[in-house]
């Protein structure tokens, strides 16, 4: 009852924050709130395969990117309906997902780090390579995808409470899942594979299937991406992409709840935050990030919760 | 023709490849005898760089400002590993990535405020600036000539300090069992802190003879640094016979690939998809050599553990 409630004032916050930007006279603010949502999506599909399936991959942007062109290259190829782009982004993606992950989940600890690290360089450079798409330099989508209903995406008010629509249907849907068998299952192959699998459960097929999701929603926060600036570029499959991602999910909270939102929110909040005062901003969030791993190891959601994740039953 | 260009880029390979030895040996080290995930590995050689350009300007000699740059970045990485990085041996491998993510930001900035964000010119000392001619048809500049043979003579020093040396089989023992090394009444923490100062040193001279042939700027050690990754994966973390096997090899095949693919694709395809793919495939070569090693290899080529 108590996380419903708590739930329910999240979402009203949330849902409270344009007209009062616009009270306030910070209507441009609106604009970047949208932008933090749609990392705490991305923030939030890392964590289930980061915190509730403990596998630490490190070629998380790749999915995003994967979502990003899909619905970049559509519009370029003159689709622009969402109704077609984002289905095909998520699609895409999972199909990327189920690649990566199958040959990706043979191997263990570090090395999955490196394997997943070397998946997405490649798709980086290859989408570097592809001239015809803009290659290093990025493509321009012209506009936002199209919804019909009378509603037009390039109002930030629609654009944001889209994103907070969909950032709630997959928080629902992620909080659903991990409370299930199958969520249950995956933690505890997390905490003891060799267990798992000596009484009966398909541990890899388990593995493949909780990064195949993850995928397939950063897929879809890849097409949000792409449409929040209505710009794609390899840019957004690099490396330290997937770095950032990782560190939203470790400063959240692994395997938390809200660990990816809370993550996405302080992360892109602190750059902002301290943008304000000087030119040199990562040099701020690079000292409260050390911070951070020194005296919060379990992470900012973690500080107001005993344990990070709940005992098995 | 063909024959004196392959021998060209198979020099330019090796060149590159010596240099990512330079860098992976340290962060093999560092991997395999703590199992510490070192992003800011790439950083280091970024100071190494700044601070051999602006020592090269100061002194108005490349002679004299290489070995200070290598001190100098040797104590920051001493300094670094004492205040911080020792806290991070006993933390799992996530917090490990948060820290070195955090030092990269901070050092990127820091360079920033120092140097500015304009990439500085390092410039090949005057006596190294022309070519020479190795084989009538093929002159080559003489600065490379000299990078490959600091390179070799940094490598066998290195095989020679750990394969043969009392520290050299600290290091050894260090990496294929730490705690059985502490048993036996290794000072692992002293050992260790040895290893990064000269892994450090090492991120230095790369950076200091690469100076010159790549741009001395911000984001210089991110690119790199992967590769250097991808060099100790395929080579197998921790062991340094492996850092250089898997260095020349990514070095060699990288080069040759950009060099040669394109070209080749243009033989067999048409030319609208060979623009694009020649290039495209060349750049993702040395990811498809370590997904396929560790496909077959899970541990890689020269597994460090018995």
């Amino acid at each position: 009852m108590n996380q419903r409630s708590l739930a329910i004032a999240g979402i009203v916050a949330l849902a409270l924050l344009p007209p009062a930007l616009q009270a306030l006279d910070q209507v441009f603010y609106i604009g970047f709130a949208a932008r933090i949502l749609i990392y705490a999506m991305a923030a939030s599909s890392l964590n289930l395969i980061l915190g509730n399936g403990g596998m630490l991959s490190f070629g998380h942007a790749a999915f995003i990117g994967a979502g990003a062109y899909t619905v970049g290259i559509l519009a370029a190829e003159g689709v622009g309906s969402a109704w077609v782009a984002w289905p095909l982004a998520i699609v895409c993606a999972a199909a990327a997902a189920l690649v990566i992950g199958a040959i990706s989940l043979r191997t263990r600890g570090v090395y999955f780090i490196m394997i997943t690290l070397a998946f997405a360089q490649m798709v980086y450079y290859i989408l570097v390579s592809m001239k015809a798409y803009g290659g290093d330099d990025g493509l321009n989508l012209g506009s936002r995808s199209a919804v019909g209903f009378g509603l037009d995406l390039k109002d930030e008010f629609t654009w944001y409470y889209t994103c907070l629509a969909l950032l709630a249907v997959v928080l629902y849907l992620l909080n659903r899942m991990t409370a299930a068998r199958f969520g249950r299952a995956l933690e505890a192959i997390r905490e003891n594979e060799t267990r798992m699998e000596a009484i009966g459960f398909a541990t890899y097929r388990h593995k493949l299937v909780a990064f195949v999701i993850a995928g397939a929603i950063a897929g879809l926060a890849g097409a949000l991406l792409a449409n929040q600036s209505s710009f794609v570029s390899p840019k957004l499959m690099h490396w330290t992409q997937s770095g950032t991602l990782m560190v939203m999910v470790i400063i959240g909270g692994v395997g938390h709840r809200y660990g990816g939102l809370v993550g996405a929110l302080v992360l892109l909040g602190l750059e902002e935050l301290i943008a304000e005062f000087t030119l040199y901003s990562q040099l701020g969030v690079g000292m409260v990030l050390l911070g951070i791993v020194l005296f919060a190891p379990q992470g900012i959601a973690g500080l107001f919760q005993r344990s990070a994740t709940r005992p098995l039953p | 023709m063909s024959g004196i260009l392959l021998l060209e880029q198979s020099l330019n390979g090796l060149q590159f490849g010596l240099m990512l030895f330079l860098l992976a040996a340290g962060l093999t080290l560092v991997f395999g005898i703590m199992d510490m995930i070192n992003l800011a590995h790439g950083s280091l050689y970024m100071l190494g760089a700044y601070l051999m350009a602006t020592l090269a300007q100061a002194t108005g000699s490349f002679l004299v400002a290489l070995p200070l740059a290598i001190v100098a970045t040797g104590i920051l990485g001493v300094l670094l590993e004492m205040s911080l990085l020792r806290k991070l041996y006993q933390r799992d491998h996530l917090a490990q990535v948060l820290a070195t993510f955090a030092l990269i930001l901070i050092a990127n900035e820091v360079v920033r405020m120092i140097w500015g964000a304009q990439p500085m010119m390092l410039a090949t000392p005057a006596v190294l600036s022309g070519p020479v001619d190795l084989l009538p048809g093929l002159s080559y500049p003489s600065y490379r000539l000299l990078v490959i043979g600091v390179g070799l003579a940094v490598a066998a020093l290195l095989y020679w300090l750990v394969t043969r040396t009392r520290t050299g089989m600290l290091v050894r023992a260090g990496a294929s069992n730490r705690e059985m090394a502490t048993a036996m009444g290794v000072n692992i923490k002293r050992l260790f802190t040895i290893v990064f100062g000269i892994g450090a040193m090492l991120c230095a001279l790369a950076g200091a003879l690469l100076g010159p042939l790549l741009a001395v700027q911000v984001g210089m050690g991110e690119e790199i640094l992967i590769l250097a990754f991808v060099v100790i994966v395929i080579g197998g973390i921790g062991s340094i016979r492996g850092a250089l096997v898997g260095a020349l090899l990514v070095g060699m095949v990288d080069t040759i690939g950009r060099a040669f693919l394109p070209a080749l694709f243009r033989e067999f395809l048409p030319p609208q998809y060979a623009a694009g793919l020649g290039p495209g495939l060349a750049s993702i070569l040395i990811y498809l050599l370590m997904a396929l090693v560790l496909f077959w290899k899970p541990q890689g080529l020269f597994p460090a553990r018995g």
